[in-house]
């Protein structure tokens, strides 16, 4: 295994470039070096101009997402020993703006994000002196694949139609939706599915299956919009053929 | 005092806001990797699905004037180029198929006793149809 491996990382400073522009540096390989630690490296001994996010170092906070050799990839759970002799190219984020360097602007997900309210939505709460909401284990597991998500938006970066119609709502947060929608103690659902089942949310989707090959949280992202899709279509039927019973 | 600049609602480059960098989709971004490269032959599939309906509407126009013009239907669906049409559009209409038998899985979360009903058995038990079906409309065919 050598000592060293070559990494090659794209800049960008929109003070003095038009484009994404790559630099090389040599950092270090030992075998539990993961990508982000070869960029902390680069960052301390190298070249402190050099910009990306991270926080946690262990794929909870999700802020590490970067385009590794073409993947988009958590930077802390990718080592730089799987790369063999090098070298590791990394690039920000497709289908998002870039800030700076490795950096890229994901307000138009945190906005698609909040039009879905990605939480407990109830007609009205019942009173303290009730109680908690009890679930049982089985309806916790209706919803707990959803609820894993970290918002680390590798999904948007892998989905390609993201990137052709940028209006599209997007796999994780119509994953986060169907978190809520099948969540026992949720009564947002039809909430929801006014921006859910619009041109732009479910519909959008044509399916490439490529946000759940990348998702580090095994979501499946596109299994539970094709599962929305099923029961759009169903409540769509259910309003033609029983229009009082709808809402 | 200097002045603070103004903000509107959509920035473009100011002192304080950097132009961000948008790079945009090459127009043959599909032929890059394989699974976005049979993402567009499984939606181009959708054409020859089309093609099929057509077909078999061409089909029962024939069927329903006459019996010549169902035997001149019959000449030309024996051409070559019908023939290549046909055998590439059931190519595509099998893609087509296998994709959706795929998929259900992904849409449909059945659970029996508690337990969620494997991917396998949902796709199995669409493949099984789709024989049945199949083995059915052949013996229509072969045994008249």
């Amino acid at each position: 295994m050598p000592d060293t491996i070559k990494m090659q990382v794209a800049r960008y400073r929109p003070e003095q470039e038009a484009d994404l522009t790559f630099e090389e540096y040599e950092v270090p390989c030992p075998p539990d070096w993961v990508v982000l630690d070869g960029l902390n490296y680069i960052k301390d001994q190298l070249d402190g101009t050099l910009s990306f996010r991270w926080s946690c170092r262990m794929g909870i906070c999700g802020s590490c997402g970067m385009t590794v050799n073409g993947e988009p990839k958590l930077t802390c759970a990718t080592f730089l020993a799987d790369y063999g002799e090098g070298p590791v190219r990394l690039e920000p984020l497709t289908n998002f703006p870039v800030v700076r360097d490795l950096v890229v602007e994901v307000t138009d997900f945190m906005e698609k994000l909040t039009s879905v309210k990605p939480w407990i939505v109830r007609e009205a709460e019942k009173p303290l002196s009730e109680g908690e909401y009890l679930q049982t284990p089985e309806e916790l597991e209706a919803y707990k694949q959803y609820s894993m998500c970290i918002n680390c938006l590798l999904c948007y970066a892998a989905c390609p139609i993201y990137g052709l119609e940028p209006d599209f709502i997007g796999p994780a947060a119509i994953a986060l939706a169907q978190r809520y929608n099948l969540d026992s103690r949720d009564e947002g659902a039809a909430e929801r599915m006014d921006v859910l089942s619009e041109h732009a949310g479910i519909w959008g989707c044509t399916f490439v299956g490529e946000c759940t090959r990348v998702c580090p949280k095994n979501v499946d992202p596109a299994g539970a919009i094709q599962r929305y899709k099923l029961t759009a279509a169903l409540e769509t039927v259910k309003a033609f053929v029983m229009p009082w019973s709808s809402r | 005092m200097t002045e603070r600049p103004t903000h509107t609602a959509r920035p473009t480059h100011t002192e304080y806001h950097p132009r961000w960098l948008r790079p945009h989709m090459s127009t043959y971004w599909w032929l890059k990797r394989w699974a976005h490269l049979s993402f567009i032959l499984r939606e181009l599939s959708s054409v020859f699905v089309a093609w099929f309906v057509v077909y078999f509407l061409m089909l029962v126009r024939a069927v329903n004037t006459g019996a010549a013009n169902y035997e001149q239907f019959l000449d030309w669906s024996a051409r070559p180029a019908i023939l290549l049409v046909n055998l590439v559009a059931l190519a595509f209409v099998t893609l087509h198929a296998v994709t959706w038998f795929n998929l259900a899985p992904k849409a449909m979360v059945v659970r029996l006793r508690g337990e969620r009903v494997p991917a396998l058995l949902i796709a199995g038990s669409n493949y099984l149809a789709w024989a049945v079906v199949s083995a059915g409309v052949a013996w229509l065919l072969l045994a008249g």
